[in-house]
């Protein structure tokens, strides 16, 4: 492991299929190198973790991937499409949906609401549409509240539903958060934090439903700093410090890499 | 008296259309749009200059209204991208510009001298009977649409409120809302009746009383099913008998209207003309903002980022917004200059601007019908202290004008403190009425 980057790739390339794969990635703020030289790899069907110390430059390169910051320099590819060039939304459209590491919810638009905005492609989205296909816009309305009613349902908050988004408590907003992208109907979601300041028992459920969604389908690049989450979920795990790849490898791998260890605990 | 209530009514409703296009804009969108007047200046003279060409009225109008969205695209495209605080320096310093083009393009504006002479909508029109009637028959139902919006509103204000209030606090509050609905449907009848007789028409002050009376009765139903907290329901109360006031109102205007329209004058055709297009504007403002489409607005106004994150081409929908909120304050601005029959540059002072503010802000942002109320209670405003202040306090009429402005800042402190969401405007943003 001392050269991560080629020990990255050979592994990876054994895996299924990298979705998502990101090489190069840099990105300054002023003198501060946030991210330098970043590499990534998810592949396809899998649930991956994104660990290291505070500041590592984790929720930067989410920024990059996702487009909400521009890269300094980089390339990123996406279900076999280069995306950097692209804007945030479209990425988005292609199936690429984050959350945030401190909840964003739409707080004076109700719960279900929140939900129906996620949701990819509407008719309804467009003005002409509201003016000529007014049918069929209800009857696309009525589908997606069905859908937002059962996707509520599995993360428990299912009795908010009509309550403003804002009523909320911080870990019922992450929960909503999570709900929200996955109504987008996406094929990889890049989770923030999603366990952090949430009471335990909340977390085991998050864990057991990000398991229960990725056997949909569904791809995971989770950011975390709870060793449990990232133990009982990911198949890989990315290691992050000072704004460089640090480690790759299983979370038992990374658990006793000596790096690793110091890197968290060295300063 | 007809005329003066059917040119406020053309007034109160020339500002409702100018305010809900800023409604749209800033109430839905979260666009802080200090220019809006700039919007209603190109539609004014637009619109007039084209139909002294001899362009016919509805083309220039329409022109008037798609320049007016042009206008709103360049100002998009320029600034949307940057953060929102340029948006709204770019906006009032456009205004400005605009005012300013108009008062130096002499060839085009004729500047300070103003243009007047223009063809007038319905102007020249003699109707029949029929068609009196048919145009007085429209305007009920407008009318009547508008006082059930209103209606259906108030059906869903308890819906928000705590349900946890015991039955017997809330029977106790029935009971007072209840006494309050008789005692206002008798006042309201007493003044209607000698409205009435004080216009030498018995019959339309009976007709007043009866529908007031009316009104109060049903007012006493809904007051039903009110479920509110103790110490909300001196508001729940208040605002009542403030919508029971406005629909009173209503109903007075629609009488001057009904009269206007029988003995044929422009002005109450002009007015006419505008309470269509006014309901038709509202009616698809409504239909929209409650769409998929309209839920994206909301979600830009809250967080443009998750929109982002959601997929949503921001940048897209704000410049429609911009661009339609700009389209309706130009068919606006078309109205504005027909009833004033003269606009100069004078009349486009980046005021106007700020009295919209006012309205929606006072209405409800994010909240048509309280747009609608808003520009009501300026209007009224604005029309009471004419009269009355001068009578209760000894000022000239210049401190008397400042006075004025200062009280309805006070106004809005207040009900910035007590309601910062405004009289309508909901706190919960709920999906109500859907
Ligand atoms: N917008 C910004 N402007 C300037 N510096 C920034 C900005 N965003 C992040 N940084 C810097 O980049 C570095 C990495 O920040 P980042 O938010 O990516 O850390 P992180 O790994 O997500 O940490 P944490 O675990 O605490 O969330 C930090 O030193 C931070 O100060
Ligand atoms: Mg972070």
């Amino acid at each position: 492991m001392s050269n991560p980057d080629s020990a990255v790739s050979s592994v990876d390339s054994t895996l299924a299929p990298a979705l998502l794969s990101a090489h190069g990635l840099h990105k300054a703020f002023g003198g501060i190198h946030a991210v330098e030289n970043v590499e990534i790899q998810v592949p396809q069907g899998r649930i991956v973790g994104l660990i290291g110390p505070n500041g590592a430059g984790k929720t930067t390169l989410f920024n990059l991937l996702c487009h909400f910051l521009p890269a300094d320099q980089g390339r990123i590819v996406f279900d076999g499409q280069s995306i950097e060039s692209l804007s945030a939304h479209t990425i988005a459209r292609q199936g690429m949906i984050r959350t945030f590491q401190v909840a964003r919810v739409l707080s004076k638009l109700t719960v279900l609401d929140n939900m129906l905005l996620a949701a990819p492609h509407q008719t309804g989205e467009k003005l002409g549409n509201v003016w000529l296909r007014s049918r069929q816009i209800r009857r696309e309305e009525r589908q997606l509240r069905d859908k937002a009613q059962t996707i509520l349902e599995c993360v428990g908050l299912s009795h908010m539903t009509h309550t403003c988004a804002g009523a909320l408590s911080g870990g019922q907003r992450k929960l909503l958060e999570m709900a929200r992208a996955l109504m987008a109907d996406p094929k990889l979601i890049l989770l923030d934090e999603p366990a952090a300041g949430v009471n335990p028992t909340l977390i085991n459920q998050i864990c057991d439903h990000i398991i229960q969604w990725n056997r949909q389908g569904i791809t995971f690049l989770i950011i975390e700093h709870n060793m449990d989450v990232i133990m009982s979920l990911c198949d890989r795990v990315w290691v992050l410090a000072e704004g460089r790849n640090l480690a790759v490898g299983t979370p038992t791998e990374i658990q006793s890499n000596p790096q690793v260890l110091e890197a968290y605990l060295g300063h | 008296m007809v005329g003066y209530l059917v040119s406020l009514a053309i007034f109160t409703a020339t500002y409702a259309l100018f305010s809900l296009g800023l409604n749209l804009q800033w109430g839905y969108t979260g666009l802080i749009n200090f220019g809006h007047i700039a919007f209603m200046t190109v539609g004014a003279y637009t619109t007039v200059l084209l139909s002294l060409n001899g362009v016919p009225l509805v083309l220039a109008v329409l022109a008037g209204a798609i320049l007016a969205g042009i206008l709103g695209l360049l100002i998009g495209i320029s600034t949307l991208r940057l953060r929102e605080d340029y948006l709204a320096i770019v906006t009032i310093g456009v205004s400005e510009v605009v005012r300013l083009i108009a008062l130096n393009e002499e060839e085009l504006t004729q500047g300070t001298r103003g243009v007047y002479g223009f063809p007038l909508p319905l102007a020249s029109l003699n109707p029949n009977l029929p068609l009196r009637l048919g145009m007085i028959v429209i305007l009920t139902m407008i009318c009547g649409v508008g006082v059930w919006q209103i209606w259906r509103w108030l059906g869903h204000v308890p819906q928000g409120a705590d349900r946890s209030v015991p039955l017997r606090r809330a029977a106790l509050g029935r009971q007072r809302l209840a006494l309050g609905g008789y005692l206002l449907c008798l006042g309201g009848s007493v003044t209607a009746l000698w409205w009435g007789f004080a216009m030498n028409t018995g019959f339309l002050g009976l007709a007043g009383a009866s529908a007031i009376a009316a009104l109060g009765c049903v007012y006493s139903r809904f007051s039903h099913p009110l479920k509110t907290a103790s110490h909300q329901s001196w508001l729940t109360h208040s605002t009542i008998i403030a919508v029971n006031l406005v629909l009173g109102l209503v109903l007075m205007v629609y009488w001057a209207g009904v009269m206007g329209l029988y003995d044929y004058t422009y002005k109450a055709g002009l007015m006419w003309l505008l309470v269509v297009i006014l309901g038709f504007t509202f009616w698809q403002l409504q239909r929209w903002v409650h769409s998929p489409w309209g839920r994206v607005l909301k979600s830009i106004r809250e967080d443009e980022e998750v929109a982002k994150a959601l997929g949503k081409n921001v940048f897209r929908y704000k410049l429609q917004s911009l661009m339609l909120g700009g389209a309706i304050a130009g068919i606006a601005g078309a109205f504005y200059a027909w009833q004033l029959t003269f606009i100069n540059p004078d009349g486009f002072i980046p005021l106007i601007t700020f009295q919209a503010w006012i309205i929606v802000v006072l209405g409800g942002a994010g909240n048509n019908v309280g747009t609608l109320l808003g520009a009501m209670i300026f209007w009224v405003y604005d029309a009471a202290t004419r009269f009355l202040l001068p009578s209760l306090v000894t000022l000239d009429d210049a401190r008397l004008g400042a006075f004025r402005i200062m009280v309805i800042g006070l106004l809005l402190i207040v009900l910035m403190m007590w309601r910062p969401q405004g009289i309508l405007g909901n706190k919960d943003e709920l999906t109500l009425g859907r």
